[in-house]
């Protein structure tokens, strides 16, 4: 049998641990809150421009931007991790990090051997993971989500355009959490540069549009703002999945306190009952024999 | 006809409005009610909008893009 005092003071950490947790749920709904909107505003945005560009897809050969369309043979590889700078949000950044390992170690392999995989680390944890472990970390940023907004996006994403349009990289693919609902993340590994031929599914531009000054001069303009568009878009996916994800992980945790506190109780009530029952005990056992 | 701004931080605009007047790439241009389709890509500049009121509103942009299509403005600025 636990002693009364050891399990009064295990009480009262549970019951502090609780508070905090429930704190940060509060915290991280209000928060999720912002993010969701931020990025549920910008969704139909990026899906217009998506849908122009596709329209238009099939003259985007002829043009100066088609160093972004062009698949050229595969040598150096950059991986953009998009993990969270703070912890404790259950699985978010470990199941990033999991796909990126086993991305490298399998579908890159032998571009891992020969050492032309490098990584991209957006946020502290994955660059503590692979910087620990040893991985090529070519570059990592830890200060955008302190302060997200599309101005800072958009220097990586320029950043990142500019390295494949030099050749210092053959092919980028960003892995990163979309986010679905509140509860639910869906890890995904999408390739960011060469642009991705559109599906054809027949659909198009069917209608008969002026284009204004001319249909190369708009692809110009487009396909550089359609990469940034995307690339803000998955940066805003992931810092409202890192919420949603807290948000789940700390309900849960107050939730096993609560499991864990009703059983202290349990064991906490019982011990003062045996405590009383001896004591009854004893004083009855000496008026016996006192009487005697 | 119906005009909607759209950034890519907020919706800035929507709503009926009878002119829009725009910073095009190779100079500014006016789309009227019953405009043919049309895409367009924009430059740093003002957008200017009546609406059936007659009354005028502007909105800065930094670049962008419009389509217009059977009476649906769509910009999409920056």
């Amino acid at each position: 049998m636990p002693n009364l005092k050891e399990v009064r003071t295990r009480i009262e950490s549970v019951k502090s641990t609780q508070q905090i947790t429930s704190a940060m749920k509060l915290v991280a709904a209000s928060k999720l809150r912002k993010a969701q909107r931020a990025i549920l505003q910008l969704r139909p945005y990026a899906q217009k421009l998506q849908e122009f560009l596709q329209g238009m897809s099939t003259d985007l050969d002829q043009t100066d931007e088609a160093v972004y369309a062009k698949e050229r043979e595969i040598k150096k590889i950059l991986i953009v991790v998009v993990t969270s700078n703070r912890g404790l949000c259950g699985a978010f950044n470990a199941n990033v990090i999991k796909q990126a390992v086993a991305l490298i170690h399998t579908t890159y392999r032998d571009a891992h051997e020969r050492g032309d995989v490098s990584l991209y680390c957006i946020g502290k944890k994955g660059a503590e993971y692979f910087n620990k472990h040893q991985y090529p970390v070519a570059k990592e940023n830890l200060a955008l989500f302190d302060d997200l907004n599309y101005e800072n996006a958009l220097t990586i994403a320029e950043e990142l355009m500019q390295d494949f349009a030099e050749k210092k990289y053959d092919r980028i693919d960003i892995i990163y959490n979309q986010f679905k609902n509140a509860a639910v993340q869906v890890l995904l590994t999408e390739q960011f540069l060469p642009i991705l031929p559109p599906e054809d599914d027949g659909s198009g531009l069917q209608v008969d549009y002026i284009f204004e000054p001319n249909k190369e001069q708009i692809i110009e303009e487009l396909v550089p703002k359609s990469l940034k568009i995307q690339f803000f878009k998955v940066v805003l996916d992931s810092f409202a999945s890192e919420h949603g994800a807290r948000m789940t992980a700390m309900h849960m945790a107050t939730d096993n306190a609560s499991e864990l506190l009703k059983e202290l109780k349990l064991s906490y009530n019982k011990a003062r009952q045996t405590s009383i029952t001896n004591e009854i005990l004893e004083i009855v056992s000496g008026a016996e024999a006192l009487k005697n | 006809m119906n005009l909607e701004i759209i950034t890519p931080d907020k919706s800035v605009f929507t709503g009926e409005v009878s002119l829009v007047q725009l910073p095009g790439i190779d100079g500014s241009f006016e789309i009227l009610n019953n405009h043919a389709p049309l895409i367009s890509v924009l430059k740093k500049g003002k957008i200017k909008i009546r609406d059936d009121k007659g009354q005028e509103q502007f909105f800065e942009v930094n670049g962008g893009v419009i389509e217009v299509l059977k009476n649906k403005v769509l910009i999409l600025a920056e």
